[in-house]
């Protein structure tokens, strides 16, 4: 069975969820979506588990057939998606029917766009997790991105259950720039650092160089001293660690960053905060601010809160009906054609 | 006496635990200890654990738990390091094809260190070689105990692909690549068993605190050893050790 078909794989799209846990002992990265907020919006959009997998786009998005009428919704980066050509909303669900196109166009803003479906992509797990790992081709569609020609199943039955129209509260939904403070928290190796060194990282703006990858963002900007040397018995590394090597420029480890390494980390940026850190792209700025642990994650916390507030209204507000037809009319008015889909609920 | 234990914050969901600072073979039993305590608790707030050679570091999920509580619930993790025993260190077996066209650097290392091939072969693949910790590459071993005899540095350019599987040799360490990728070191032969295979349940042939011991074998064994392997009737060779002091 195919629920859609890819013509065109734009730039770099690759199947994501929450990432592969519990192997980094083995040396196996985590991998997952950078920007994992957006893809928690778009599963809850679409009545999704928040951490199924969904599709992650860079920078040019795909073409893409849908060959079932499905449920989807596009969140994160804004890269103009279109239906059939026409503009559609993003962070809201989006009801497509068989023979749609879906399109993107120009970027707006931002770096990586996800794409969740009903149902969630049917694609095998690889020790628990269907994030495609591209350096280690594992997972996700045959341990490889997302090329034209490819075929992708939805999990779910044929069909889908109405859920109404779901929209993210403006307020909640990221608003992405090209600058960027991403808040930290100093440490583990910042003793390792001359106090020079440490105002030098603080005070300073850094440019995302163009070598910025799913492993990890190497940042042009003032050198950062070290006390004595930049090389440490290799220990393991987190989601968002800021390793400075001996030339002195920091490097932002990501998902795909390796599990443990030999540079000296200056600090780690917050949960909350990585999700804006992933859309940024090459030539972007970047300035550090220190928060202490508490204050990170209580931030974690108050955003977890609004994210369980969130899903709860749309539960209460969801009619638990199911779709028995769907079909397409075409309305002509006043010389003008529409596109009407038009659902018979149960 | 042992140097205190530090609790150390990464980000907002990591907690390090630093038992020293430099690599020995007592800090890397009381690494384990504590990584095996860890996991037998089943503590649900901890998400996984990644221990290296000094450290263990601790991923937890800061909605069930904040940092304070969980370094206090670990505070006294120290008493139960020191009481926990660890079961009997084995030795896994790997075979290992020396020279000829899988390994071409091994003149050149044999040379290097006034030494004939043999020698080489025989220095290499005499010690059980313990598995510090995992990382760099998916699977990828970092042993400990070569002897200083074989030890060659690293070539000038590395090469563009070394094999998965090769064995190799970079100063004073050695090694077996996971996965095809480029590389320095110097390769002295090839295994025919694959230390990373996804499409295994057990994706990964080591785990840390396990000993390596290489065993040399002829072109011949090779090949039946490949073949076994693509049949899914090779067994591993394991060996008990006796614990160590």
């Amino acid at each position: 069975m195919c629920s859609l078909k890819v013509n065109n794989p734009g730039l770099l799209t690759t199947i994501q969820d929450f990432g592969r846990i519990g192997y980094g002992k083995y040396g196996i990265p985590r991998a997952g979506a950078m920007d994992e907020l957006s893809l928690q919006l778009a599963n809850i959009l679409v009545g999704n588990d928040r951490y199924e997998a969904a599709l992650e786009i860079t920078l040019i998005g795909p073409e893409i057939e849908f060959y079932d009428n499905l449920i989807i919704a596009i969140t994160g980066g804004n890269i103009t998606p279109k239906i059939n050509g026409k503009v559609i909303d993003m962070y809201s669900t989006i009801y497509v029917n068989r023979g749609d196109v879906l399109s993107f166009g120009n970027r707006v803003d931002g770096c990586r766009a996800y794409l969740a479906l009903s149902g969630g992509f049917k694609v095998e797990e690889v020790m628990g997790s269907k994030s495609s790992y591209l350096r280690g081709s594992i997972g996700g569609y045959k341990g490889r991105r997302i090329m034209a020609g490819d075929s992708l199943a939805a999990s779910g039955d044929k069909g889908y259950k109405y859920i109404g129209v779901r929209r993210i509260p403006k307020d909640f939904i990221p608003k992405l720039s090209n600058k960027y403070t991403a808040r930290v928290i100093m440490g583990p190796e910042d003793d390792r650092f001359t106090d020079d060194g440490i105002k030098t990282f603080l005070n300073s703006q850094y440019i995302l160089s163009n070598q910025y990858d799913r492993m990890g963002y190497r940042l042009n900007g003032a050198k950062i001293q070290h006390i004595n040397g930049a090389d440490i018995l290799s220990g393991g590394i987190t989601f968002g660690a800021i390793q400075v090597p001996g030339h002195g420029e920091p490097i932002i480890m990501m998902a795909d960053r390796q599990t443990t390494g030999g540079y000296t980390k200056i600090a780690n940026v917050i949960s909350v905060d990585l999700p804006y850190l992933a859309q940024l792209k090459a030539g972007d700025k970047v300035n550090f601010k220190v928060v202490t642990v508490d204050k990170a994650q209580r931030l974690i916390r108050q955003r977890e809160e609004r994210i369980i507030e969130i899903v709860k209204g749309f539960e209460e507000d969801g009619l638990k009906i199911s779709v028995k037809k769907s079909r397409n009319f075409v309305i002509a008015v006043n010389d003008k054609k529409f596109i009407v889909g038009i659902q018979e609920l149960e | 006496m042992h140097k205190k234990i530090k609790f150390l914050p990464s980000g907002d969901s990591g907690l390090i635990i630093e038992l020293g600072n430099e690599i020995s073979k007592d800090i890397n039993r009381r690494i384990r200890a504590l990584s095996h305590w860890i996991e037998m608790n089943r503590f649900e707030e901890i998400v996984e654990i990644i221990p290296t050679y000094t450290t263990v570091l601790i991923i937890y999920n800061p909605l069930k738990i904040t940092y304070k509580q969980l370094a206090n619930r670990l505070q006294n993790i120290e008493k139960h390091i020191d009481k926990l025993r660890l079961p009997p260190p084995e030795a896994v077996h790997i075979p290992v094809l020396y020279g000829g066209e899988y390994g071409l650097d091994i003149e050149y290392v044999a040379n290097y260190n006034g030494l004939t091939i043999d020698e080489v072969i025989n220095i290499h693949s005499s010690p059980n070689y313990l598995v510090y910790m995992m990382g760099f590459t998916p699977g990828f071993p970092y042993l400990g105990g070569m002897s200083e005899r074989i030890a060659t540095p690293r070539l000038d350019i590395p090469r563009e692909k070394i094999s998965g599987s090769s064995v190799g040799i970079a100063g004073r360490q050695t090694g077996i690549y996971t996965i095809d990728s480029p590389g320095g070191w110097q390769i002295i032969g090839r295994t025919p068993l694959k230390l990373f295979d996804p499409k295994k349940s057990r994706a990964v042939l080591l785990n840390a605190g396990q000993y390596v011991k290489f065993r040399p074998i002829s072109k011949g064994e090779y090949g039946v050893i490949s073949q076994a392997i693509k049949d899914n009737s090779y067994e591993i060779v394991k060996t008990s050790l006796r614990e160590e002091k």
